[in-house]
């Protein structure tokens, strides 16, 4: 890396000045000769966490792979802001072939590297929720079963965005979308058990499953970087928020996403072989109100009545994670 | 090496003959004994190096052979029926992409009801998908396409669909001549895509395209075809030289010579259809046969001048577009487009139904004497019909109509008996 011999303080924050880190700890992003794969030119709105996110990956990706990277894409928000001719923005090889079968794609790129020998060549594929939880989620558990060397990245926006804000199987409860409204009689999505994609990633006991965002994003880049060394399925599951789906100011995203991890609603963890073998800590639990007040999906908690009960309910799903995933050990001990 | 072999074997030994470096297999019957074989050369002999890849379904299959094939691999699956329907979308995408994949159809109808028989609705369901689509008339030239198709797809960057009848072809034992190694690897050069995804030289495959180019994306895939009609005819013999058969091509003609009629048709009914105009030309009707090896792009020149000298045409086609009739046939009048001749549309061997002799024979004698209907639907079983209408007729709730139709043979068989 290019080093800067810059003395950098910062105060009252918990983010430690990158050029503070010991080099091998730096981001990827204060290297001034990143790589750039996702370039300018790109259609994504202001604010956009899913293009932050994907920039942020796939130039750890290229740093992990020395440049040797292959991208398979779904469908979504992400290949149609980054791809229309003539302006496409990736620097890498790159290929879209439909919604559902990136994780299968990318399977067949793996391969033909295996036969001609190009074990250097690393292949990711990537796409949003939808392309992931639902209408991917039988090709990408093949390709969790059988083990094929491919890193897949999904970039949750919880809900279909590309089509138009409706509900997916990860849209969180409450949240309005165009398909769960919040008028009349209706609350948004409804309460229900989820689909916690990187819980069935791990059932399926591969190499390495981690969960990441937006709101940190050097944690992303490091995740990235190991799956990228490791062999066999992997698979990174980024919070990245919507400020046209979820309502929230362009220039927010990042403390949106930030207080999605410290109220513990999304927990930020790694596995290996089917156990977690690390998570972020919350450092200041926020409570959930502080993450739903900042996005207009969830307005119709606080207004013109405050919904309690919904709140509470939700509350209890941020507890519930902080239990499970053991994200406030070192308060509580 | 000519020897008595399964006609999935056969295909599947040719198959490995042609170096693929990427197998995705999913299994559906008729379809199985080709990627069985397969699986098991995969890891010996000369199926090295080769991914022979289990997917979790023929969707995924075809986008494994996706992902390989744009990744420059020689990619080949095989599949059928419901699995050919199941990988619908990636079958549009594979041709929109310009990817040379190979697979075979081991054609079998499509269900409801479900059936496991041989027809053509699958391959024909999915005729505009913009793959080249070829049809075996026996296991020799299926073995033979698919060493033509490897070579045709990456010409041209265009993917083959090879159609084999399911069963009819899948499982018989006939001999075949398989080639040796040396043959096929003087005959079929290495893959060189025409686009690679490659670190070196980075590429953006499968973007979006808009109305600006749309048009001309797709112009370009029909275009691509249209210089298939005359790559084919020049690979065949080019095969011909180098193997000494005769197997492929657009279309091959039986005694058309001054027919006054002319039956065409696809696949392996082809061999029923020549006993039969064998066995009429001894009673002295002028009547000849034509097959179809190549169905896309469709022949129509060359159809066109092997049936000028015909008074009529009857098509026997194995698959029925609902509500409307042939599907080979409207192709067939297109290529008569402005001519007189007389059209007959002959619906016959849906769901394995068996297309014999005697049926075929009388059905041509009908038409040579302009009796026949111009849409047939050979041994149609009238009484199974009317007993359903009447059914429907009386009833409301007249229950599922295949149960229904199986009760009813029943009953009848037992009047009978
Ligand atoms: C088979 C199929 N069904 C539906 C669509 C329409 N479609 C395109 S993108 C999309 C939503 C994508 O949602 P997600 O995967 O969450 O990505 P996002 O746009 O939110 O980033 C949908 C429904 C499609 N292209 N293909
Ligand atoms: S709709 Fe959301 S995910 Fe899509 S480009 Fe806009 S901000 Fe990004
Ligand atoms: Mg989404």
């Amino acid at each position: 890396m290019a080093s800067q011999p810059i003395k950098f303080f910062q105060t009252g924050t918990f983010t430690i000045g990158n050029r503070l880190l010991p080099e091998a700890a730096r981001s990827i992003q204060s290297d001034p000769l990143r790589a750039n794969s996702l370039n300018c030119g790109h259609r994504a709105c202001q604010g956009c966490g899913e293009a932050l996110g994907a920039r942020y990956a796939i130039d750890a990706a290229i740093r992990a792979a020395q440049g040797k990277l292959i991208v398979a894409n779904a469908t979504g928000c992400l290949e149609v802001f980054s791809t229309p001719y003539p302006e496409s923005s990736w620097q890498i090889p790159w290929m879209h072939s439909l919604f559902g079968n990136a994780a299968a794609v990318a399977t067949g790129i793996a391969a033909a590297m295996k036969v001609k020998g190009r074990t250097d060549v690393r292949v990711v594929a990537q796409g949003g929720d939808g392309g992931t939880a639902d209408i991917g989620l039988a090709c990408l558990s093949g390709m969790f079963e059988r083990a094929d060397d491919v890193l897949f990245i999904c970039y949750d926006n919880e809900a279909y965005m590309n089509t138009g804000v409706q509900r997916s199987s990860a849209t969180p409860p409450a949240a309005r979308t165009a398909t769960t409204p919040a008028t009349g009689g209706q609350r948004g999505a409804r309460f229900g058990q989820g689909k916690n994609l990187p819980l069935i990633a791990m059932a399926h006991h591969i190499s390495y499953v981690a969960t990441a965002s937006v709101g940190d994003l050097r944690d992303l880049e490091a995740k990235v970087e190991k799956a990228i060394g490791m062999g066999g399925a992997r698979y990174i599951h980024v919070h990245v928020p919507c400020p046209l789906g979820w309502g929230s100011a362009p220039h927010d995203t990042i403390k949106v996403a930030r207080a999605a991890m410290e109220s513990g609603l999304f927990p930020i963890m790694e596995a290996e072989h089917g156990e977690v073998i690390g998570r972020r800590l919350i450092r200041k639990k926020l409570p959930v109100e502080e993450y739903l007040k900042l996005q207009k999906r969830f307005a119709h908690l606080f207004s013109p009545v405050r919904d309690a009960a919904a709140i509470a309910a939700i509350q209890a799903i941020a507890d519930g994670n902080i239990r499970k995933f053991g994200l406030m050990e070192e308060h509580q001990q | 090496m000519r020897k008595q072999i399964e006609g999935s074997r056969a295909v599947a030994e040719t198959v490995a003959l042609c170096r693929p470096q990427v197998i995705c297999a999913y299994p559906i019957t008729p379809q199985t004994h080709i990627v069985e074989a397969l699986g098991e050369m995969a890891g010996s002999r000369n199926l090295q190096p080769c991914e022979f890849i289990n997917v979790e379904s023929e969707f995924a299959a075809l986008s494994v052979a996706i992902g390989a094939s744009a990744a420059g691999a020689r990619a080949y699956t095989a599949t059928a029926s419901q699995g050919l329907l199941y990988m619908a979308e990636a079958v549009y995408n594979a041709s929109g992409l310009g990817l040379p994949i190979v697979m075979t159809i081991g054609n079998r109808a499509i269900g409801a009801p479900i059936n496991i028989w041989n027809d053509h609705s699958d391959s024909m369901a999915l005729r505009d998908a913009g793959w080249i689509q070829l049809y075996a008339e026996t296991n020799q030239e299926a073995a033979d396409q698919h060493i033509q198709a490897f070579r045709l797809a990456e010409e041209l960057s265009c993917p083959v669909m090879v159609c084999m009848d399911g069963f009819i072809l899948t499982h018989a034992y006939e001999p075949v001549d398989i080639p040796v190694q040396q043959q096929v690897d003087d005959w079929l050069p290495a893959f060189d895509p025409r686009q690679v995804l490659d670190p070196a030289e980075p590429i953006s495959i499968g973007a979006m395209v808009g109305p600006e180019a749309f048009l001309e994306v797709r112009y370009l895939a029909h275009h691509k075809q249209v210089r298939a009609l005359e790559r084919i005819p020049q690979l065949s013999e080019d095969f011909r030289k180098s193997f000494g058969r005769d197997s492929g091509g657009l279309l091959r003609s039986y005694r058309v010579e001054n027919a006054e009629t002319i039956v065409v048709a696809l696949g392996s009914v082809n061999g029923t259809i020549q006993e039969v105009v064998d066995e009429m030309r001894v009673h002295g009707h002028s009547i000849g046969s034509l097959s179809i090896t190549c169905f896309r792009p469709f022949p129509r020149e060359a159809l066109r001048a092997a049936l000028a000298g015909a008074r009529r045409v009857v098509v026997i086609e194995k698959s029925l577009a609902v509500g409307s009739g042939g599907i080979l046939s409207a192709d067939v009048q297109m290529a008569l487009a402005g001519r007189g001749t007389r059209l007959y549309t002959v619906i016959a061997g849906l769901g394995g139904r068996a297309v014999t002799r005697t049926s075929l024979q009388r059905c041509f004698e009908q038409a040579i004497a302009d009796r026949l209907e111009l849409l047939t639907f050979l041994d149609l079983d009238t009484r199974l019909i009317i007993r359903h209408l009447e059914r429907e007729r009386l009833r409301r709730r007249s229950g599922p109509v295949a149960e229904n139709l199986l009760h009813d043979i029943d009953l009848i068989a037992a009047q009978i008996g």
